[in-house]
């Protein structure tokens, strides 16, 4: 056991766990968090995505030793209310089907548009191809992060 | 899904008529419940209202992305006129009233479009004729309309709430009439999903997500080899990693407990176990593979046959011969299986999420040891269900365990237990020729189809040899062609399979096809021109053929380097015709566009019909691009989704869909889009490299 400190949704958080216990699992059955998703674990799948300093990042493989300092961003702290221009679009545009996948789906897409405001095609691509939807909700997913934006474009929250 | 399956389907659709009462859960709307101060009023199983004017819908009928608890809503909420944004759903137990409670092969709206229609309509008589009796008016002065009873006479009005609790003590009217479609205000309309807010805000409860007090967490090592059993095990090192609480023998494996999910996956590495693995530890795919091709040498049983195959092909000017074969596939669901199960003494409950409420019910009693009614069944939303969930070992397994500790357990499956033991789309071979006249029309057809029974995966073996979900797309092909022969052998091979998304129709549709391609090929047809003399008979796929070539451009010539390659299926209910935009480059297919005419009949929802074609095109296209599960030592050689992949966005096609505008019931539409599009792109391949492609995936190697 391990004291890790880092900053998770806002707050400051301690983890007395399992140090090589990954991200995931801390969040999901020692915290109760579970917006965010197990899909593969090894991140192969991006379901459990999270982010950690603004990166877009696999919390399945990611040991809650390596956070000492950092800071966590979860699906539960995007937004309190679900007004993030990133999930207003995907609200707009019903995305989700199964929705297991979306958290991190929505994670990833605004993780992109924090680095590039008016991602291509390609950018999105190259981004977004490491998250399954085995609903394959990918055409709805492009054109909800173009729409998400034009709505961080319009001042939108972010 | 099998004729008897369908039957039973049919029948409850029937029975629920009657009873009165469906659920399930929206936490957002969650408010209203604790606003209840009163018990709600049972106006009919689907049906609660509550004082406060809350309405709750019991939808009986589980969420696994393909839109019901949105489609359902609609048809209840269009009869019983309440407000579109005030009543909450929730899913219910396990009652008796709801008969069969499942969701398999498309059914929902087809089974319940009659039944909660009359629910919602029967709820809205009865609210009618108490603010009649209130008022002491006749029911004629009285209008139903967003939640209240309105007054025609006078404007006074009341609401479904004052007037629940005496509406409910009325009889139950029994010939209520439904509205003319013409009058509909929800079902045909786009409604947004209703569960769409908590989906985005990572609200939603899936059964992985279940949390109760007390709760441990397991996972299991199961026997690599189909239908292996534990000799001994060794657990000193998994007893020894952090976390791990207690090691238990099941039926299938060694579970690991623990204090979380990670130490518990973790634990069953650790494990020393030694294996019986039982009759199937030297079987391969090249085994299996093997005994199909021999054993589709010989004739097999008669599945259908029409006129005389023998005279036909006899007197064909041309024959054409092929074989094709498909591997098995995994459903992959991306919540991997689990299921929470607290038993006690007297009584057992389950949390999961689960395609079959009334079987899991069932598995659950068996493996308690407690009769059904002892076992309460709670269900949640599914992260995709595709078939896999309609099985109930996840279920039985999680039983098992809190029995052993005493407990109440959350048992998780690794992606790897995911994939090395499921229930798989079956491999399957199929044999085809054919005879063409003088003038290249198809005059005899024969296909024999070799493989495991699907059916006989749920507890129905095929009869007499004959299992139709094996041999459907093929033996129910709707082409008219006045000589025809199917039939099956069918041939166990230790590998457990069952339903899987669109189930026979996703390898017979990918044979018939493909083979009717190479007919056309070899008579001198455009492969439209074809299908169109052979539907003439057949009105519904006719028209979706017709409407895909028109918005598809089909007469029209592509840009250089695109080829195209149309395919039909009429399956669920539904009529489906696609084609496929593609290029070849280096042995790499890559699909550009897809343009999918559907005829479900009446549409409920548009927006959710065009979902489901997108979400089956890509679910297709992953099985006719890359999936293949191969066994090798009685083991499934594929562990996670490096090495079976799915299809990811930059791989996805644009999906353009048309739909027929119909009155006729509406038919599935969960699977109506996954069989037509592998054969539409294989064809496609055909066009572009002159290869045809007889075996899924499509390989680098049978393009050159």
């Amino acid at each position: 056991m391990a004291s890790i400190r880092f900053n998770l949704n806002g707050k400051p958080q301690t983890a007395d766990v399992i140090p090589e216990m990954p991200l995931l699992w801390y969040l999901r059955d020692t915290l109760g968090m579970t917006g965010t998703k197990f899909g593969c674990g090894m991140a192969l799948c991006g379901a459990c995505t999270v982010h950690i300093n603004g990166q877009a990042t696999r919390s399945c493989i990611t040991p809650v030793s390596s956070l000492g300092g950092k800071t966590v961003t979860t699906i539960e702290g995007l937004s309190a209310d679900g007004s993030h221009p990133v999930q207003v679009a995907w609200t707009e545009g019903d995305v989700p089907q199964c929705g297991y996948c979306q958290s991190g789906q929505i994670m990833a897409a605004a993780a992109l548009l924090a680095k590039k405001a008016q991602p291509t095609d390609a950018d999105i691509d190259e981004v977004m191809r490491g998250n399954i939807c085995r609903c394959g909700t990918y055409q709805d997913i492009r054109h909800a992060i173009h729409r998400a934006a034009e709505i961080k474009a319009a001042g939108g929250k972010a | 899904m099998s004729a008897i399956n369908r039957r039973v389907f049919l029948q409850v659709g029937a029975s629920a008529t009657a009873g009165l009462l469906v659920g399930f859960y929206l936490p957002e709307r969650s408010r209203l419940t604790a606003q209840q101060a009163a018990e709600p009023a049972k106006l009919n199983a689907w049906i609660h209202i509550a004082p406060d004017d809350s309405v709750t819908f019991r939808i009986h009928k589980v969420e696994m992305g393909q839109g019901t608890v949105t489609s359902l809503s609609q048809l209840l909420a269009e009869e019983l006129e309440c407000d579109w944004a005030k009543f909450r759903t929730e899913f219910p137990p396990v009652e008796k009233v709801f008969g069969f409670q499942g969701v398999v092969g498309s059914q929902s709206i087809r089974t319940s479009w009659d039944p909660l229609r009359k629910a919602g309509a029967t709820a809205r008589e009865m609210l009618v004729l108490a603010a009649a009796q209130t008022w002491g008016v006749d029911t004629s002065k009285c209008r139903a309309e967003s939640g209240f009873v309105i007054n025609t006479s006078t404007n006074a009005n009341l609401s479904y709430g004052k007037l629940a609790g005496a509406a409910a003590k009325l009889p139950v009217p029994t010939n209520v009439a439904l509205k003319d479609p013409k009058q509909f205000k929800l079902i045909g309309k786009s409604m947004k999903r209703l569960d769409t807010p908590n989906k985005v805000t990572g609200r939603t409860q899936f059964g992985i997500d279940t949390r109760r007090p007390g709760m441990v967490y397991a996972a299991i090592a199961r026997c690599p080899v189909f239908g292996g059993k534990v000799v001994s095990f060794d657990a000193t090192k998994a007893k020894a990693f952090p976390g791990v609480k207690q090691v238990v023998q099941v039926s299938r494996g060694v579970a690991v407990v623990a204090d979380n999910t990670w130490s518990a996956i973790q634990g069953t590495r650790l494990l020393e176990i030694k294996w019986d693995e039982g009759a199937n530890a030297n079987q391969s795919s090249a085994a299996i593979s093997k005994l199909f091709a021999e054993r589709a040498q010989k004739p097999g049983v008669e599945v259908s046959k029409t006129g005389d195959v023998a005279a036909g092909l006899a007197s064909a000017a041309k024959k054409v011969e092929a074989v094709y074969e498909v591997p098995f596939l995994a459903h992959a669901t991306m919540e991997p299986m689990n299921c929470t199960a607290d038993v006690r003494a007297d009584s057992c409950d389950v949390w999961a999420s689960m395609q079959m409420q009334s079987m899991s019910q069932a598995a659950a009693a068996q493996a308690s040891g407690l009769p059904p009614e002892k076992v309460n069944i709670h269900s949640a939303f599914m992260g995709g269900g595709f078939g896999r969930r309609g099985m109930t070992d996840f279920v039985s397994e999680a039983v098992e365990v809190s029995k052993a500790i005493g407990a109440p357990v959350k048992v998780t499956w690794s992606r790897e237990d995911d994939m090395h033991h499921d229930n798989y789309r079956t491999a399957s071979y199929s044999r085809f020729t054919a005879g063409l006249d003088a003038d290249g029309w198809p005059v005899a057809w024969t296909n024999r189809v070799v493989s495991p029974s699907i059916t006989n995966s749920s507890g129905q073996p095929p009869q007499n040899g004959i299992d139709r979900t094996s041999t459907e797309g093929s033996h129910d092909m709707g082409y008219g062609i006045p000589n025809k022969l199917v039939d099956y052998h069918w041939t166990e091979v230790g590998i457990p399979v069952t339903y899987w998304r669109a189930v026979g129709y996703t390898q017979n549709t990918f044979f018939v096809e493909s083979f009717m391609d190479e007919v056309a090929a070899a008579g001198g047809k455009d492969p439209v021109e074809l299908r169109r003399k052979l539907l003439a008979q057949n009105p519904r796929l006719l028209g979706v053929l017709e409407l895909v070539a028109q918005k598809a451009d089909w007469d029209k010539p592509l840009p250089a380097g695109r080829f195209r390659g149309v395919a039909v299926v009429n399956n669920v209910g539904s009529y489906t015709a696609q084609v496929a935009e593609i290029s070849v480059n280096q042995g790499k297919v890559r699909v550009h566009r897809v343009v999918c005419a559907v005829d479900c009949g009446h549409v409920v929802n548009p927006a959710i019909v065009e979902q489901q074609i997108r979400s089956a095109v890509v679910y297709g296209l992953t099985a006719a691009l890359k999936g293949e599960i191969t066994i090798d030592k009685g083991r499934v050689q594929q562990n996670n989704f490096n090495q079976y992949d799915m299809l990811r966005i930059d791989e996805a096609p644009v999906v353009e869909i048309h739909m027929v505008a119909s009155t006729q019931n509406p038919g599935g539409i969960g699977e109506a889009g996954v069989p037509a599009i592998a054969p539409a792109v294989c064809n496609a391949v055909f066009a572009a490299t002159g290869k045809r492609v007889r075996r899924l995936p499509i390989r680098a190697e049978d393009l050159v």
